[in-house]
């Protein structure tokens, strides 16, 4: 892969980009395709300038965890394939695939984005689980974003299958038109530091020549519920609180984009 | 009887079939099996008298002896340096090919030319093995500082270069940049980041469009309608 | 043989495929890429090659190898979820898929070096392996491979006396006497690649599912040939 390394970081001086956006200017086309997959209880397909990935939400019923009796459960799971990106190799979660996954899964559960009790069938006994995979299908940079978009994206548009109370038994072949109870809509946004200058939405060269990034993952009322430090170099406070600043302001971007389609 | 199935630049898939008899001679990427000539990839048919050849639309870059090519430096030893050619196969150069000066037995090569280095080398032997010895030390040949390198199909090549050279004479003009096109697809150009970002937007054009005919206007109007004024773009 | 299976459970003709669809060139970070689909089976793939091999003790110096991986997404079975990570299924398929493709790939030119095939299945309903190859030849040609010819492959099989071609989920798990043969030809000679057989089957049947195959993969070699034609077509005037 070609890193134009030294001009990105030379042109982040004068506040550029290599491919000449603004330095808060998402890629276009942003497109938020629903039911991509009809074999699960939601998905969705999320494009970011050429990065595109899939997410797919699936529904069980477990028996709840033991010190929370009363309700359901979700957890985020991530593959960053190969056939997304040829420096990814085959085999289990890598750690990169592992962070995703989890700062995905924190920014959706400490928002409670989705009310758990709602999801409670018999105390103690029996609640819906949600699974939402994320599936990496073009890695073209910004698979933060990319990814929680696809994940809520995939929530909102889920629908519960089938249930027979009495046996017990799901039909997965047959949706019911009863979505997940959804509370909040929280969105992660990245921002990058490269020589200085702060931006987000980087493509895969810019990704490789950042010194740090931060992940801030918000809702509509300007609650953080995720917040996610990387790179190799370290953060002031001062850059800390202008890079919030601009993450709660392109995370009601992000969910306007959303909006539009669910 | 022969009989041939396909026009000149048809595009055709692997297998299809090119030809029927024996009067037709399969060329490159074609092969011949019984009574049929059939194509081996996808590809623009190509007829020159009875030979039938395939340009192929896509696939990777077959080094050849004689190529400039632009490769970055991955890795240094005893003798010279490694360039990642793009390609699976990287390739060599010696430090004896690399400069006209004495280099002295014990001089640390990282000094001379460093990982991550973008250099421009002609190829002068590809080995049965794809092994590939590189020169620098001609003319025209160098290591690439500043500017900026991206990387297009093989194949636009020769249509990114145009009829000698006019295509890429024109982004030249129209951009003010400095531009080296390798053959293996890398091409470096070099000029205010505005001018860069319009000569590379001109390239992914030309990389898209390369089918259709007038390009060459075409390309000259996009660089006309986009032309950098003093604020930029 | 008697035939009890007489209309099928969607209405389809006994030789008749689902509808199919194939675009090429879907995934810009591979060097060949493809989406395949048939009726609601949805089959992607991206081709990385030719290019280096690691581990390098796996290089052959005389040519390229080619690897395939095959993988279903999590939320892409008809039921449950499937836990991600590869299966003894899944391993299975991905080498039946490389020696379906094998005989017509040509990998002489590059030697020391690997042509990598993955698969990914967002969404199925039986006829997967055959979707994944028929998504695979797409991609490899639209890598730029050398290939003598394509390989398309379809499932057909038998249910309770009826011979049939693309078999749907439901076709798979009727309650009845059941056989599910995927099948790959090459274009040209028909020569058979991939053979597989689930269930129970007479020499007489397989021999007319075998026939009726031929029919079959032409109808999904047009698809392939067209998706192909179609990325560089719309490129041209």
């Amino acid at each position: 892969m070609i890193v134009n390394k030294y001009l990105i970081m030379d042109l982040a001086a004068q506040n550029k980009r290599i491919d000449g956006r603004d330095l808060t200017s998402y890629r276009t086309p942003i497109r938020i395709d629903l039911d991509i997959s009809k074999t699960a209880e939601g998905s969705s397909r999320v494009q970011v300038g050429d990065t595109v990935v899939m997410a797919g939400v699936k529904l069980s019923i477990e028996k709840p965890y033991n010190d929370t009796p009363d309700e359901g459960g979700i957890t985020v799971n991530a593959e960053l394939t190969p056939m997304s990106n040829p420096d990814f190799e085959t085999g289990p979660p890598g750690i990169n695939a592992v962070e995703l996954a989890r700062v995905t899964d924190r920014g959706i559960r400490e928002a409670k984005a989705i009310d758990l009790k709602k999801l409670c069938i018999a105390p103690g006994e029996k609640a819906w689980f949600v699974m939402i995979d994320i599936v990496t299908i073009n890695d073209a940079g910004n698979l933060f974003d990319a990814s929680g978009l696809a994940a809520l994206a995939a929530l909102k548009a889920a629908k519960f299958p089938v249930f027979d109370k009495e046996t017990g038994v799901i039909d997965y072949k047959k949706k019911t038109k009863e979505s997940l109870p959804m509370l909040k809509e929280p969105l992660p946004v990245t921002v990058h530091k490269i020589n200085g200058c702060l931006l987000l939405d980087p493509i895969l060269q810019e990704e490789k020549s950042s010194e740090a990034r931060l992940t801030v993952t918000s809702d509509m009322d300007g609650t953080i519920s995720a917040l996610q430090k990387g790179g190799d170099e370290p953060l002031t406070m001062d850059e800390i609180s202008r890079m919030i600043d601009i993450a709660l302001e392109k995370a009601n971007f992000l969910r306007k984009e959303l909006n539009k389609v669910i | 009887m022969s009989q041939l199935l396909v026009q000149e630049r048809d595009i055709v898939i692997p297998g299809e079939a090119l030809a029927e008899g024996l009067d037709y001679l399969p060329g490159e990427n074609a092969y011949r099996e019984e009574n049929k000539i059939y194509s081996k990839v996808l590809g623009l048919v190509s007829l020159a008298n009875r030979v039938i050849k395939l340009t192929p639309l896509s696939g990777p870059y077959i080094p050849r002896e004689g190529d400039k090519i632009i490769g970055c430096v991955f890795d240094i030893t005893m003798s010279g340096w490694r360039i990642d050619t793009g390609t699976a196969y990287p390739a060599m150069l010696n430090v004896k090919d690399s400069t006209n000066r004495f280099v002295r037995r014990n001089e640390d090569l990282s000094k001379i030319l460093s990982v991550g280095d973008y250099l421009v080398v002609k190829i002068v032997q590809v080995t049965s093995q794809r092994l590939i010895d590189v020169v620098m030390k001609e003319p025209g040949l160098y290591k690439l500082t500043d500017g900026r390198i991206i990387k297009i199909h093989n194949q636009k090549v020769p249509r990114v270069i145009g009829k000698q050279g006019s295509m890429i004479t024109l982004i030249k003009d129209k951009t003010g940049c400095s531009i080296t096109v390798g053959q293996n697809g890398l091409i470096w150009m070099k000029g205010t980041p505005e001018a860069e970002l319009l000569a590379e937007k001109a390239i992914r054009l030309i990389e898209k469009k390369s089918h259709e005919d007038g390009l060459t206007d075409k390309v000259s109007l996009f660089l006309d309608e986009n032309k950098v004024n003093e604020n930029g773009l | 043989m008697k035939m009890v299976y007489k209309k099928r459970l969607d209405g389809r003709k006994f030789n008749e495929l689902r509808e199919m669809e194939a675009q090429a060139g879907v995934i810009p970070n591979a060097d060949g890429s493809a989406r395949f689909v048939i009726g609601k089976t949805q089959a992607l793939v991206a081709v990385y090659g030719p290019r280096e091999v690691h581990p390098k003790f796996l290089q052959n110096p005389k040519r390229g190898i080619l690897r395939c991986y095959y993988s279903m997404m999590p939320f892409s079975g008809s039921g449950e979820r499937i836990r991600p990570g590869t299966s003894r299924r899944a391993q299975e398929i991905s080498m039946v898929m490389n020696k379906a493709l094998e005989p017509v790939v040509d990998l002489s030119e590059f030697p020391n070096s690997a042509v990598d095939v993955f698969v990914q299945l967002p969404q199925t309903d039986a006829g997967t392996r055959c979707a994944a190859i028929s998504a695979a030849s797409i991609a490899l040609a639209d890598a730029g491979i050398p290939m003598k010819d394509m390989v398309s492959a379809v499932a057909v099989g038998e249910v309770d006396g009826t011979v049939l071609a693309d078999l749907n989920y439901d076709e798979e798990a009727y309650d009845g006497v059941v056989s599910d043969i995927p099948v790959a030809m090459t274009h040209n000679s028909k020569e058979i690649t991939l053979l597989q057989m689930d269930g129970e089957v007479s020499k007489e049947q397989l021999m007319k599912a075998l026939e009726m195959a031929k029919e079959a993969t032409e109808k999904v070699y047009e698809v392939q040939m067209k998706a192909l034609k179609e990325k560089f077509r719309t490129q041209e005037k």
